[in-house]
C-alpha cells in the first residue's frame, strides 16, 4: 500500500509537470520523456493491481498495444486469421505470467517479446513455408549491393493511407527471408532498441545490425523504382476517385 | 577519411541509426553530398523506415479487438474487486504447486536432453517463463544466474517450450523445483492458475 501512494505520488507529480507545460506552451525536451515515465508509472500501478487480483484492468493496461501485438504476428505469419491467433495467444500468455514481468523491462518490450515466439511456435507447427522467400538466397556476411538508384526523395503525406501502397508494402515485407523480417519488424516497426531486439530473437547485436542493414536496402530496393516513380504518378493522377 | 560507395552502403543503416563514430560521419557526409547513387539509396531507405514506422501499416481485421477481450473474458476469473485479491493469490500459489507434475506427464515424449548429466526436474511448473542461451543446455528462472554464461543470446520462453527445444532446469536457479514432490492432488485444468478459489480447499 505505501508502495502504491508513493507511485501515485509521483505519477501525479509528473502529471503536474506535463500540465504546467502545457498550459505555459513550452515543451522543453524532458516534457516527453516526462510523459512517458508517467505512463510508464501508471503502467506499474496497473499491473500491480492486476496482480493483487483486480484483472479487469488488463483491458487497460494492453489496449495501447493491442495493434502492435497483431502487426508484429502479421508481419511474422503474413496471414491475418494466424496473426490474430497468435496475438490473442500472446496476450493471454501475457496476462497469465503477469506475475514474471519484471519492472525492469518495458511492458511493451515483454508483451512483444512474447509475442515473437509465440508466432515463431507457430511457425514450427506448421513445418512447410508457404510463401517462400524471394530474397534470401544471400548470406549475412556478404556485402549487399543496391541494385537500383532510382530517385526517391519525398514521400506524400497521405501516402500510406492509400490501401494499394499499403498493400505494396506489405508484399515487400512478406518477401524478405524470415530473418531479416523479424529484425526489420522489431527495430524499425515496433521501435524496439537494437539491444531489446538481439535479446528477443536470441542473436548477436552484431547480426542485429548486419541483418538491419540488408532487409533495409532489400526493401529499399523493391520500393524505390515504385514509389520513388510510377506508382507516385499514377497515384496522384487516381486521387479524389477512391473513397480512401 | 575518404569513404567509397560500398563503404557507404555498408554503413548506412548505422549512419541512419547513429552508430557510426563521428569520424566516420564526416567521410559519409562528405561522400553524400557529392555523389547522387549514394545520396538517392539513402533517401530511399529513409522513406522505407519512415513508411514502416507509421502505426497505420497492418490493421487488424474488423472485430479483432472485440474478439480479443472476448476471449480474455473467457480466460479470466471470476472473482473482482481487490476484496477477494489475497484469496486469489493463496489459491493461485497452491494450485500452482499442485499443477508441478503435469509438464512430465503431458504431451512431451522424451526429448533429446541437451546434457546427459540433466535432471528431469519433475517439480518445475511447465507455463513458468524462464530463460535459455541459445548455445546453452539449461534454462534458467532469470538472466541473472551466475551459470547463465552467454548472456548476449537469450530467449524468453516457458518451461515447457524450454524441454520441447531439450533443455533442462538449472541446478542452481531452479533448485527449488528439482526433485520436488508437491504432495498436493494433481488438478486437470492446465490453467490452475485462473481456477476459483472456490478449489482452495480440496
Ligand atoms: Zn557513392
Ligand atoms: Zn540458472
Amino acid at each position: 500500500m505505501e508502495e502504491e501512494s508513493r507511485i501515485l505520488a509521483e505519477v501525479a507529480a509528473a502529471h503536474d509537470v506535463v500540465i504546467s507545460v502545457l498550459q505555459w506552451g513550452v515543451m522543453p525536451e524532458e516534457a516527453i520523456s516526462v510523459e512517458n515515465r508517467a505512463e510508464r508509472l501508471n503502467e506499474e500501478m496497473l499491473i500491480r493491481r492486476i496482480r493483487d487480483g483486480e484483472h479487469e484492468l488488463f483491458y487497460e493496461l494492453i489496449r495501447p498495444y493491442e495493434r502492435r501485438v497483431y502487426s508484429t504476428a502479421f508481419a511474422i505469419l503474413r496471414n491475418e486469421a494466424d496473426a490474430e491467433d497468435v496475438a490473442q495467444e500472446a496476450i493471454l500468455k501475457a496476462f497469465k505470467h503477469i506475475r514474471q514481468f519484471r519492472a525492469e523491462a518495458r511492458f511493451s518490450t515483454w508483451l512483444i517479446q512474447i509475442t515473437v515466439n509465440e508466432a515463431r511456435m507457430r511457425r514450427r507447427k506448421e513445418h512447410v513455408e508457404i510463401m517462400q522467400p524471394i530474397v534470401d538466397h544471400q548470406d549475412d556476411e556478404g556485402n549487399y549491393v543496391p541494385r537500383d538508384f532510382a530517385d526517391w526523395r519525398e514521400i506524400p503525406s497521405e501516402t500510406l493511407e492509400r490501401s494499394e501502397v499499403r498493400q505494396k508494402l506489405a508484399e515487400a515485407l512478406a518477401s524478405l527471408g524470415q530473418k531479416y523480417r523479424e529484425v526489420f519488424v522489431l527495430r524499425d516497426m515496433q521501435h524496439l532498441s537494437i539491444e531489446e531486439t538481439a535479446k528477443t530473437l536470441g542473436v548477436s547485436t552484431a547480426s542485429v545490425k548486419t541483418r538491419l542493414l540488408r532487409a533495409r536496402l532489400m526493401l529499399r530496393d523493391l520500393l524505390a523504382p515504385g514509389l520513388g516513380g510510377s506508382w507516385s504518378s499514377k497515384l496522384s493522377f487516381a486521387k479524389g476517385t477512391k473513397p480512401w | 577519411m575518404v569513404v567509397t560507395c560500398e563503404q557507404v552502403w555498408h554503413e548506412l543503416s548505422n549512419y541512419l541509426d547513429g552508430e557510426v563514430s563521428p569520424e566516420v560521419r564526416v567521410a559519409m557526409d562528405e561522400h553524400l553530398r557529392g555523389c547522387q547513387k549514394c545520396s538517392a539509396v539513402l533517401d530511399g531507405t529513409r522513406n522505407v523506415i519512415g513508411l514502416y514506422g507509421e502505426d497505420r501499416m497492418f490493421e487488424p481485421p474488423q472485430g479483432f479487438s472485440q474478439r480479443l477481450h472476448k476471449r480474455l473474458e473467457e480466460n479470466m476469473p471470476r472473482q473482482r474487486g481487490t476484496a477477494f485479491g489475497w484469496m486469489v493469490a493463496v489459491a493461485a500459489a497452491l494450485l500452482i504447486v499442485g499443477s508441478f507434475e503435469i509438464g512430465d506427464s503431458s504431451a512431451f515424449v522424451g526429448p533429446q536432453l541437451r546434457s546427459e548429466h540433466a535432471q528431469p526436474g519433475t517439480g518445475v511448473p511447465p507455463e513458468m517463463m524462464v530463460v535459455v542461451a541459445e548455445d546453452g543446455k539449461l534454462f534458467h528462472a532469470g538472466a541473472g544466474c551466475p551459470l547463465l554464461h552467454d548472456k548476449a543470446h537469450l530467449r524468453t520462453m516457458t518451461t515447457s517450450e524450454a524441454r520441447r527445444e531439450g533443455y533442462t532446469p538449472c541446478v542452481r536457479c531452479m533448485k527449488q523445483y528439482l526433485n520436488e514432490s508437491a504432495g498436493l492432488e494433481k488438478d486437470d485444468d492446465d490453467d490452475g492458475e485462473f481456477a476459483s478459489s472456490a478449489s482452495v480447499g480440496k
